[in-house]
């Protein structure tokens, strides 16, 4: 029972490595779970119940930790870095940035300077949690619901 | 006062297959193996350097059974931290070890402001990163 527990996870974690890899191209959800060996709708599953938020909350995290680094550390506009990071589109882009951080995309830029922690530390430590509480969460991949994850 | 780190460790779910990936694969030295009852004291080294990494495997002795399924979970979701390298040509050393069979790579070699870094993980999901300090010479990049 453990041994597969632990085989699955490691296939998950290979997904998800290789959705942090191609964090700015659209989500391939076949492709990854391909990864994993598992079906979409199994992957998806597995995926929450591992690492508490389903592929496509982790990889909305991902991208908007992404936006942030680009905020900080680039001179980019903020139309530029929404479409770096791999949304389509600018409202979609500051409305998930304000529903993730708490703030428009150009305040956060304006109250933050570069970061000296190494890229490996930002990428694995900054990522946002979810600043809005339950009520104002809303999703549009059909993972809302009562037991939610951030 | 404290004069040096002696030695640090990882968390592995097999020391034999831990030994093979990093001695053989990511390039380290074996250090000590010595069984101490049914305990297996297995480290080992960056070539050079005195740091021992302990390759430590949950279970008996050290943990009862329903600990150690805690953290062998843990270890495969690539929750149980890692390590952390600096390394001489960090493009050649990527070359190497794709020629050496490593496919789970989080990140390619990529250029920073403090010098040229990569990801990859051991066989059980632990993260390694290595580094390569100062400005690194390569290629056009696209």
């Amino acid at each position: 029972m453990s041994r597969e527990v632990e085989e699955m996870n490691r296939r998950l974690l290979r997904a998800r490595d290789a959705m942090d890899r191609a964090y700015a191209e659209p989500l391939n959800v076949p492709a990854v779970a391909a990864v994993a060996h598992l079906s979409e709708a199994h992957f998806i599953r597995c995926f929450r119940a591992a690492f508490g938020e389903t592929p496509h909350r982790y990889l909305q995290r991902r991208r908007v930790e992404r936006s942030m680094f680009l905020l900080r550390e680039t001179e980019r506009s903020v139309t530029d870095i929404c479409f770096d990071v791999g949304f389509t589109s600018r409202g979609t882009f500051s409305r998930m940035f304000r529903e993730i951080v708490g703030e428009a995309p150009s305040d956060y830029r304006e109250g933050h300077g570069p970061m000296v922690a190494p890229n490996c530390f930002q990428l694995w430590a900054m990522r946002p949690r979810m600043a809005a509480g339950p009520a104002t969460q809303s999703s549009s991949f059909g993972d809302d619901g009562a037991a939610a994850a951030p | 006062m404290i004069t040096k780190l002696n030695v640090t460790s990882i968390m592995v779910l097999d020391k034999d297959e831990a030994l093979d990936f990093y001695v053989n694969k990511l390039g380290l030295e074996k250090g000590q193996d010595v069984k101490q009852g049914s305990y297996r004291w297995l480290t080992v080294r960056v070539p050079g350097d005195a740091t021992e990494i302990s390759l430590e495997e949950p279970g008996s002795p050290i943990h009862d059974e329903a600990t150690a399924a805690q953290i062998r979970e843990l270890i495969t979701k690539g929750a149980l931290g890692g390590l952390v390298f600096k390394a001489d040509d960090i493009r050649g050393l990527y070359e190497t070890l794709k020629s050496r069979g490593v496919t789970d790579f989080t990140q390619e070699p990529t250029d920073h402001f403090y010098g040229t870094d990569m990801g990859i993980r051991d066989p059980f999901g632990n993260a390694i990163r290595i580094l390569q300090q100062g400005k690194v010479a390569n290629k056009a990049r696209a």
